[in-house]
């Protein structure tokens, strides 16, 4: 029996994988390249739009042939067509911009391995038509772009004291250089977990006052 | 010690440029495996051994592509090589200890995804190692990966028994224990220079 597909597209198959179903902040998927090279924005921003497009080609891709994959061989399957696009996206930022591609280094041809492309393929584009397919990884591919971004601003505008490369702050300040080294990557993703944790768990007590106050007023009445 | 020495590249991949903890590769097993003490060192043993079997392949590969002029291919190439690697490894380990097979569960086969083996399979492509410098520098690697991940569990191990805050459970605290670690070992960084 075929699978049941839903081919429903709402607002939440592209806004889950920016905000509920964020690959970085909540799934923790694809952690090498958020770390390794969130150093300053630029090098965020183009990671994470290599990212999103291999996602976006290889998701397609899978979703088009998902009748045609032999269910035994689809990892390697994936993992093929994954490669192909990195290839592709390797060999482009090499023509476009050499600047880049060397301050991205291996980190550009190991998307095949970011865990959330894969994810994806396995979880989501194997099971659903092209259209919501598209739609889906790239909400998730600018889900981890902003990840990517968060982490690449805190780090460069600390470790640096400027965004884009533009001095934000006077010549008086300290560059806290450890934010560019390796321990800053960790913390600075730390403390994003520590802050999202805590504004859930705030939400979570504000809903359960709001209904706490609610049965008092009923009991009252 | 000369940059390019046999003893310095060991000691470079295993210390002063800890694939995890200074170079961020291979973060989901360093996470993900890290919560007790023996689970975490048939972890480590397995993808270093990994390591090993697909650095010496990739060697080879790469001098078969070189001669061929097929270099483009060398990432479908390589990342094969892995997963092969890995079965092989799966293979011999559900025969001779099925115990460890079944405690590694789901996370033996995600080896393959694991950015540390095809990263050094990268690194030693691009910076041009023969075989002698290869096998030192995945020996290396696969030393650093399981002093770093026996390190985290010791951790994790001791913090169970920690009064941890409910905001920073999880993944958030041991972000920041591995950001300490990381700290720590940037105090390496004038070895053997």
């Amino acid at each position: 029996m075929p699978i049941k597909e839903d081919n429903k597209i709402t607002a939440d198959t592209f806004l889950d994988g920016i905000w509920k179903e964020n690959p970085v902040f909540v799934m923790l998927l694809g952690m090498c390249p958020v770390l390794a090279v969130t150093n300053s924005v630029s090098n965020a921003l183009a990671m994470g739009l290599a990212t999103t497009f291999v996602l976006l080609c290889s998701s397609s891709l899978i979703s088009l042939l998902r009748h045609l994959i032999p269910k035994e061989v689809r990892i390697a399957t994936y993992i093929v067509i994954i490669a192909t696009f990195v290839t592709i996206t390797d060999y482009v930022i090499q023509a476009v911009s050499l600047e880049l591609y060397n301050a991205l280094g291996a980190f550009i041809q190991l998307i095949v391995v970011n865990c959330m492309i894969l994810g994806r393929a396995e979880a989501y584009a194997c099971k659903h038509h092209l259209l919501k397919t598209i739609v889906n990884s790239l909400g998730m591919g600018l889900g981890f772009t902003f990840a990517l971004l968060c982490l690449g601003s805190v780090r460069e505008l600390l470790g640096n004291g400027s965004l884009l490369g533009y001095a934000i702050f006077g010549d008086s300040f300290q560059p806290w250089v450890v934010m560019v080294l390796p321990p800053g990557g960790f913390i600075v993703l730390g403390t994003w977990l520590l802050l999202f944790n805590w504004l859930k768990e705030r939400k979570i007590n504000n809903e359960k006052n709001s209904s706490n106050t609610f049965a008092n007023d009923k009991g009252v009445a | 010690m000369p940059v390019d020495s046999v003893s310095f590249i060991f000691l470079n991949a295993f210390l002063i440029n800890n694939f995890v903890l200074a170079m961020f590769l291979g973060l989901c097993p360093f996470l993900g495996v890290s919560g007790k003490l023996n689970t975490a060192w048939s972890m480590g043993l397995a993808t270093s051994l990994v390591m090993l079997i697909s650095s010496l392949s990739a060697y080879f590969i790469n001098e078969l592509l070189v001669y061929f002029q097929i270099e483009f291919l060398r990432l479908i190439c390589y990342i094969a090589v892995i997963a092969s690697a890995v079965q092989l490894v799966e293979m011999s380990m559900k025969k001779f200890s099925p115990s460890l097979f079944k405690a590694l569960g789901i996370f033996l086969p995600l080896i393959t995804t694991n950015c540390a083996i095809l990263g050094l399979a990268l690194f030693q492509t691009n910076k041009n190692y023969d075989l002698a410098q290869s096998l030192a520098y995945s020996t290396g690697a696969g030393a650093g990966f399981i002093l770093a991940i026996m390190l985290m569990a010791g951790l994790r191990e001791k913090l169970e028994l920690a009064n941890v805050p409910n905001t920073s459970q999880g993944a958030a605290i041991s972000l920041m224990l591995a950001g300490i670690l990381s700290l720590i070992f940037m105090g390496f960084a004038g070895l053997g220079g």
